[in-house]
């Protein structure tokens, strides 16, 4: 266990040093806030709305932007070791080699976690204070959002390092982080709602749908902020999956766990057998 | 596997695919030992040492480093016990000398206080608050070396340790691993320069595309070799010119007005000199040439030069 809390220190580190912390908590900051602040002057207002309205608006931003942070943060976290030339050096010490990969995802994720603490905690703390009042469930909302933008983060970050440890060159894994982005945080729906939409027969029930939702992290992380309170589901124009009970959430949170299980897995599985 | 040996190999092969990069390897290497692997680039010498620190598995055949196999739970009992300098050492750039080594000591498990030593032993004791993007070549080579020696390891090894390093870097490294060895530190050193290792190694080991070609003391690796040896004798030309043939076997062939250079084997070493005493006259200089560790090197290769 020291390995892994030297390495994810380490990472942290670096991440401190080379601003990459900093950068990516302002990158949240700025969105967060413009979108708290400036989403309404579409209908002539420059004001925070309600908590919930924010809940709704960052959920949608969260969904492009913290996979790309999470893909940035790991797809060279062995490949670029690699080709550093770092790699054998480190990996000649006492530790595991899922020992190293797993330091590394922990140092990444507490990033990625500092970063959406602060970015969205600053936008979270201004629409509070301007807000005449916040209820309590408009804050849990918002930490439900927080943590749960923090777990998809997560599964992003295990992805880039299945990535990172499947391919030998740099390149390729940035080729590949930007792909696996692009299917999940555009395309994935747009396919999805194509084949709904041209689907005459039915063959697409509503429950194969929601397991092919369920099944892509950034559908599964809408549905668990968009789903879990009725003062949020209400903007989003989710009401109506908000009052089918608790199922929704939990898989949808189930869904992002094996996000993080399954591309970690696999990738301390095929790190464990890569030849370096 | 004796009880003093730390490596053992035994029909080590590896194979990537199927190109073979290690062939059958047998080879022993002792406690207070420094064996140089010698070879072009390809020869197999990286991959030994990746099988040596547990980074590569064996295609066949053994290997025992600390008298087990250098393969899963070996790594967190044995690896500390180990000092490794890559080829190619790199860093985190932002960081400094200092937060480097203390961050491989945090790894390693030994006290952080012990880095401001190792920095001094390498000569780095004014730079350990530089951020290594300002470190020049031999400055990282010197860091990395550093960081190998962390901990007082039992085994050193040492992929082209003079990498970058000035003449006078390449000396000061050398002392260090004299220092090292004779306080019992094994050393596994891979280099291309021949010329400078000789003096400093126990032993050589002579790997052509995988293969071993040939393995021992610089005095066996003569003998086994049988290759000439030159003599160079200054004096009175008209004295010398009968020891062709007096004794057979020897070639004599002269250089200058004054020197008369003679080859011939290693067993017509005595005789030749006991001739030139006697017959000789009056001898000004006389200078021996043995066969230097880059003639047995290409020897065993199979570039079968006779003569130095």
């Amino acid at each position: 266990m020291n390995a892994i809390r030297i390495i994810a220190m380490q990472e942290i580190r670096d991440g401190l040093r080379n601003k990459w912390v900093v950068a990516a908590a302002l990158v949240l900051a700025l969105f967060a806030l413009s979108i708290a602040f400036l989403g309404s002057t579409a209908v002539g207002t420059v004001k925070a709305p309600g908590l919930a309205v924010v809940v709704v608006s960052l959920s949608s931003l969260t969904v492009f932007l913290v996979p790309l942070l999470g893909l940035m943060l790991s797809y060279d976290a062995i490949v670029g070791e690699s080709e550093r030339g770092t790699l054998l050096l480190l990996l000649s010490y006492p530790m595991r080699r899922w020992q190293f990969l797993f330091g590394k995802f922990i140092g990444q994720v507490a990033i990625l976690m500092f970063a959406i603490a602060v970015g969205y905690g600053i936008a979270g703390a201004a629409v509070a204070w301007q807000a005449q009042a916040v209820q309590s469930s408009e804050i849990m909302a918002f930490a439900l959002m927080m943590g749960s933008a923090v777990i998809m983060g997560a599964a992003f970050v295990a992805l880039g390092h299945f990535i990172s440890v499947a391919v030998r060159e740099r390149a390729t894994a940035a080729g590949l982080a930007l792909g696996a982005w692009l299917l999940s945080a555009l395309v994935y729906d747009l396919v999805l709602l194509g084949t709904v939409a041209a689907d005459s027969q039915g063959i697409i029930s509503e429950n194969l749908f929601s397991v092919l939702l369920l099944a892509n992290p950034t559908d599964a992380f809408r549905l668990l902020n968009l789903a879990s309170f009725e003062e949020v589901a209400n903007f989003a124009g989710t009401a109506g999956l908000a009052s089918t009970g608790a199922a929704a959430p939990i898989l949808s949170a189930l869904s992002l766990v094996c996000w993080i299980v399954a591309p970690l897995s696999l990738a301390i599985l095929v790190f464990r057998r890569k030849e370096i | 596997m004796t009880a003093t040996e730390l490596i053992e190999l035994n029909g080590l092969s590896k194979n990537f695919g199927c190109q073979c990069a290690l062939d059958r390897i047998d080879l022993g290497v002792g406690r207070g030992e420094c064996v140089a692997l010698v070879g072009h680039n390809g020869a197999g010498k990286t991959t030994l040492i990746k099988l040596l620190l547990g980074l590569l598995e064996p295609s066949a055949g053994e290997i025992r480093v600390f008298g087990d196999r250098p393969i899963g739970r070996w790594r967190e009992k044995n690896a500390r016990r180990i000092g490794f300098l890559p080829e190619a050492i790199s860093f985190q750039q932002q960081m400094t000398g200092l937060e480097a080594l203390r961050f491989f000591a945090r790894l390693k498990g030994v006290p952080t206080t012990d880095c401001e030593n190792r920095l001094a032993a390498v000569g780095l004791a004014d730079a350990g608050g530089k951020r290594l993007k300002a470190y020049s070549k031999g400055m990282r080579q010197r860091l990395g070396l550093a960081q190998a020696l962390l901990g007082n390891p039992e085994l050193l090894v040492l992929d082209e340790p003079t990498t970058g390093l000035d003449p006078d870097l390449r000396r000061e490294l050398y002392q260090l691993l004299h220092v090292y060895r004779n306080a019992g530190t094994s050393i596994i050193l891979s280099s291309h320069a021949l010329s400078e290792l000789e003096p400093h190694i126990d032993r050589a080991v002579v790997l052509k595309q995988g293969r071993l070609m040939g393995e021992g003391t610089i005095d066996a690796l003569r003998e086994k070799a049988g290759l000439s040896i030159r003599i160079r004798v200054r004096g009175d030309q008209q004295r010398l010119s009968p020891i062709t043939d007096q004794l057979t076997g020897i070639q004599a062939r002269a250089i200058n007005g004054q020197t008369v250079e003679l080859t011939c084997l290693p067993d017509q070493k005595v005789p030749v000199i006991r001739w030139l005493t006697a017959n000789g006259g009056q001898l000004d200089d006389l200078e021996i040439e043995l066969p230097t560790l880059e003639h047995l090197y290409r020897f065993y290769r199979g570039e079968r030069e006779q003569t130095p």
